[in-house]
């Protein structure tokens, strides 16, 4: 294993700007040799070592999925580039950028478990992800890299999509809709096989732990939460977009090199639209890595952060993001197609002072245990974390537009961007 | 949790018949979805609860292996 400097970026190091890395520089530079050559149940050690959890938003250590996955026979490996969460980029990014290094880790991860066939999906809008993903395969023909054949899938547009059990009914050829629970896919996934389903970063993360060895890897980030991580930082910021840190890198840091003005911020949402708001004040004392944030009821999840200045409205922009959260789910379980949609209609009067008396008090009922955990997905538990953090972080302007109505920031165009309805609508009929 | 009641939430349509079968642990949400009581069940109500979970029209309701072997 080679000795490589401790510093940023990784996961971005050998990607020419704004293009793909070819399979060539990845040689030359931090390319490792054949996968083939590392013995499977050595990475399954080592990724334990390292310490790696998934980075597509659950956080699940790494190597005990893998161990799971190879205790069962004739595996699949699906490498995850989906990205429902509409603020995140971050594996459009990776895939545009150093294809290499994901294929790298599918062609790792395939062997650790004893898969026989790979699956990349990717997010069918991502032109560049996908333009790139095929150029690096079509490249890594004939390398010998890849002992599994390869193959890529675009996955449509919807939140629930990405979803692991959503994930493995697509790629048998149905709906994009979750399942219920158990079995889980490491258990019975594609066609009924043990499937491993990962994250690309965290793929892209195994590729550089075979490369350089788990030390190297814990000597970024902290005990808990060692490695790097990619973020999508957007929001009132100057410079949006993806970046690596280090895990457990002040978030006051991070918002300062995307341009915040943090002298002017009420609030940052951490974790994506199905994560947690924090005050200001809290968010810029609190670092990027789960341990820290476990206590401030937020995690990192798939790494988005999201930044609120002070004259924007987070009453007007949670009840935006409830609203479209309630209208990705699936419809498969009433607690959720119900429940998201009572408290998204119940965010929206208050947010417009026209609820009765008794909203709050049954938005706190809903969403303090009447819908969260009771759908065969996470989806629900996701929406309802935002709008709880929401009622603590915002009470006083919640108060205030129950009262009077529309503020006078809730008249600007909202801050916090998503999907364009009518094209995505289009997508996911013409594929169901 | 294996040993005790679950819902299958795809399968669970609102019947709630459960919540009229074994009140002292299943009660409807705002909607007539089923909110189920975590505490275990006792031997008294296992017999009603095993009631509840074969009345559920969708089968959604389920009793986990142990309670069966158990009451059975």
């Amino acid at each position: 294993m080679s000795l490589a400097p401790a510093r940023l970026p990784r996961l971005l190091a050998s990607a020419g700007p704004g293009r793909a890395t070819t399979l060539a520089e990845h040689l030359a530079g931090d390319g490792l040799g054949r996968p083939a050559e590392v013995a499977p149940a050595a990475l399954r050690e080592e990724v334990e070592r390292a310490g790696l959890r998934g980075r597509g938003g659950a956080a699940f250590p790494t190597a005990r999925k893998l161990d799971a996955v190879a205790r069962g026979r004739r595996a699949v490996l699906v490498a995850n580039g989906a990205e429902g969460e509409p603020a995140s980029r971050k594996d459009a990014l990776l895939l545009a950028r150093a294809p290499q290094l994901v294929l790298d880790g599918v062609a790792l991860a395939a062997a650790a478990v004893g898969a026989r066939e790979a699956i990349v999906c990717v997010r069918e809008r991502s032109t560049a992800a996908r333009v790139a993903l095929a150029a690096a395969l079509a490249e890594r023909a004939g390398s010998g890299r890849d002992a599994v054949p390869v193959r890529i899938e675009p996955i449509p547009d919807g939140y629930v999509r990405g979803e692991e059990t959503a994930l493995v009914r697509q790629l048998d050829g149905g709906p994009g809709l979750p399942t219920a629970t158990p079995p889980l896919p490491f258990a019975r996934g594609v066609g009924g096989r043990p499937t491993l389903v990962q994250n690309v970063e965290t793929l892209a993360h195994v590729a550089l732990i075979a490369r350089h060895g788990a030390d190297w890897f814990r000597t970024l980030g902290t005990d808990a939460s060692p490695g790097s991580a990619l973020v999508t930082v957007s929001g009132g910021v100057a410079h949006p977009g993806v970046r690596e840190i280090a895990l457990g890198t002040p978030l006051r840091t991070l918002l300062e090199q995307a341009g915040a003005d943090t002298g002017a911020l009420r609030a940052v949402l951490v974790g994506g639209y199905f994560g947690t708001w924090l005050p200001a004040s809290v968010a810029l004392g609190a670092t990027l890595d789960d341990a820290a944030l476990r206590p401030l009821g937020a995690a990192l999840g798939c790494g988005v952060v999201a930044a609120l200045p002070l004259d924007a409205c987070g009453v007007a922009e949670t009840a935006r993001l409830a609203r479209w959260l309630a209208g990705q789910s699936a419809g498969q379980c009433g607690p959720c197609f119900h429940g998201l949609a009572a408290i998204a209609g119940q965010l929206d009067a208050l947010a417009h002072g026209r609820a009765a008396p008794d909203a709050l008090a049954r938005l706190r009922r809903w969403t303090g245990g009447e819908v969260a955990g009771r759908g065969a997905c996470r989806h629900p538990d996701g929406a309802v974390r935002l709008v709880r953090s929401a009622l603590t972080v915002f009470a006083a302007e919640l108060d205030d537009h129950a009262r009077r109505g529309p503020c006078a920031a809730c008249r600007r165009t909202p801050l916090l961007s998503l999907p364009r309805r009518g094209a995505d609508a289009a997508r996911i009929e013409a594929a169901a | 949790m294996s040993d005790g009641l679950r819902v299958d939430p795809i399968a669970c349509t609102a019947h709630g018949l459960c919540a009229e079968l074994l009140p002292e642990r299943i009660r409807l949400d705002d909607w007539g979805y089923p909110l189920l009581d975590e505490r275990p069940l006792t031997p008294e109500l296992v017999a009603h609860a095993r009631r509840a979970a074969s009345a559920c029209p969708t089968l959604a309701l389920r009793l986990g292996r142990e309670q069966r072997a158990r009451s059975g």
